[in-house]
């Protein structure tokens, strides 16, 4: 089938890609923009390593064909990284020794961005909800659930 | 139907290093222009903080700031020889390297300091603030990124130092079949406490209390989230973790990482470590190993636990929800009174 230009709003800005049909997001993301904070950890919506938010919404861009995202807004770890600093949400992973591999993070910190945006104040077991999707091989979570609550913190006051 | 709690306890002997006679460790390092302190390895991170502990390790042995030193492990093509991360040997073995390697660069960027203040290098010493001084006239110093540039546009000289840790190898008495297989222990003891649901067959662990003595603590930081993420997946092999079909047709392996059964943060029980001290003779700084005995010694204690909780001994794990309630069956816990016909 014909490749076709799909366009749509990453991190601010209006982007067009040409892609065979079923491209999924990641793959634009990664190989065709080199985004590559955004992680591909199975390529099977298994793990959480390749969450983005579409429209705010935390969305696995490796089950998702770019075509069904056209026009809408699409915000990766880049987007969310200060030209200087960090993000919040990154700072309380550094301080809390949540990163190890660090192969999970993007995916643990913008899923818990779209938790903290629609609940800035959440319970620890709001948390784990929210991150249940994601696997975190090394850290044992403890420490991912630590940096959430201390970015949730963090947030607030800022 | 009930739910059984239970109690289990392990304890481990984790050597660090692997003394089959090919087990060797080397470093470089250079100063760069300004005073940079690159360290090459080949050994690898993969999160357990490596590179961060031997930033830690070369920044002491020289006597810059932490923040002076950047370690560079990029490519096993081109770097110094390491045998790899794995049995816990790396913070020992690359430490030891580290250490050799500093303290050579350290003697040059002595000397060179020395040329520069006018005094001789055995009167000066480094105040770990990127500064060298003459002892007992701290007014007299110099920063370390002159010293470079010095070493580098006036003398002509390679601020560097190599370093190597090999332990010989030691041969097997064939008459008694000693030998000296590592280069120094650490030790650990877990205590799990754990829930059976005799319906469902389902554990939860409720909690990992463990202490661990694993030589000086480069990193106390580093070495508890190394405990914590240890448990956890020692928690994840004791339960959960396996590649073998569940069944005996392999069609019934888990064949992609979906069906790979993990637990999530959900499963995370209550961790509590204590960690204790014993320098060891051969490390750097005194250093053990920790990494990989913190994922062993929560195994058995869980299955220790299972078994205390049931009171049927399980010898094989994952132990899966099946397992255990094809064991209750065997359970004295849980003898019924027999049915009389009606
Ligand atoms: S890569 Fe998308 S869920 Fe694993
Ligand atoms: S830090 Fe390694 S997978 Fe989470």
């Amino acid at each position: 089938m014909a490749s076709r230009i799909v366009a749509f709003n990453l991190n601010g800005r209006d982007v067009e890609v040409m892609v065979k049909p079923l491209t999924t997001l990641q793959t634009v993301l990664r190989e065709h923009l080199h985004l590559t904070a955004t992680k591909s950890g199975c390529r099977q919506g298994g793990c959480g390593t390749c969450t983005v938010l579409v429209n705010g919404e935390p969305m696995l861009s490796c089950l998702l064909p770019v075509e069904d995202i056209a026009g809408q807004q699409v915000v990766t770890l880049e987007g969310i990284t200060p030209v200087e600093g960090l993000h919040p949400i990154q700072q309380a992973f550094f301080d809390n020794y949540a990163i190890q591999c660090g192969y999970c993070s993007p995916g643990m910190i913008m899923i818990i961005k779209a938790l903290l945006d629609r609940n800035p104040n959440p319970t620890r077991q709001e948390v784990m909800d929210a991150i249940a999707g994601n696997v975190c091989r090394c850290t044992g979570y403890e420490s991912i659930l630590r940096a959430a609550e201390d970015a949730a913190r963090r947030l607030q006051s800022a | 139907m009930a739910k059984l709690r239970g109690t289990g306890i392990a304890a481990v002997n984790y050597p660090t290093g692997m003394n089959l006679g090919g087990d060797p460790s080397q470093a470089l390092i250079h100063a760069t222009t300004t005073g940079t302190f690159v360290i090459s390895l080949s050994s690898t991170d993969l999160g357990q903080g490596l590179k961060t502990v031997i930033a830690q390790i070369g920044a002491e042995t020289l006597g810059v700031p932490f923040e002076n030193v950047l370690i560079d492990t990029a490519d096993t093509d081109t770097g110094p020889h390491c045998m790899g991360t794995f049995a816990s040997r790396a913070t020992h073995r690359v430490g030891n390297a580290v250490i050799m390697a500093a303290k050579e660069a350290r003697k040059v960027m002595l000397e060179v300091a020395a040329e520069e203040l006018e005094a001789s290098p055995d009167d000066l010493d480094t105040d770990g603030q990127g500064n060298i001084y003459v002892k007992g006239s701290p007014e007299r110093k110099i920063d370390i990124t002159s010293v470079a540039l010095a070493a580098h546009f006036k003398y002509g000289r390679s601020i560097s130092g190599r370093g190597m840790y090999i332990k010989p190898k030691s041969p097997v008495d064939p008459e008694t079949g000693k030998m000296d297989p590592d280069s120094t222990e650490a030790h650990a003891c877990v205590v799990a406490e754990v829930e059976v649901d005799t319906e469902t067959g389902e554990v939860t662990v409720l909690s990992l209390k463990s202490a661990y003595e694993v030589g000086c603590q480069v990193n106390p930081a580093l070495v508890r989230e190394q405990i914590i993420g240890g448990a956890f997946m020692g928690m994840s092999h004791a339960l959960y973790e396996t590649t073998a079909p569940y069944y005996p047709s392999p069609d019934h392996a888990p064949g992609s990482f979906s069906e790979y059964v993990i637990p999530g943060p959900h499963e995370l029980p209550h961790i509590e470590s204590v960690v204790l001290e014993y320098p060891s003779v051969n490390g750097p700084y005194g250093v053990k190993g920790v990494g990989e005995m913190t994922a062993n010694a929560p195994i058995p204690a869980i299955i220790n636990a299972i078994s205390n909780a049931i009171g049927v001994r399980l010898t094989e794990y994952p132990v899966t929800p099946e397992k255990i309630l094809r064991a209750l069956e065997r359970s004295p816990k849980l003898k019924q009174p027999a049915q009389t016909g009606a």
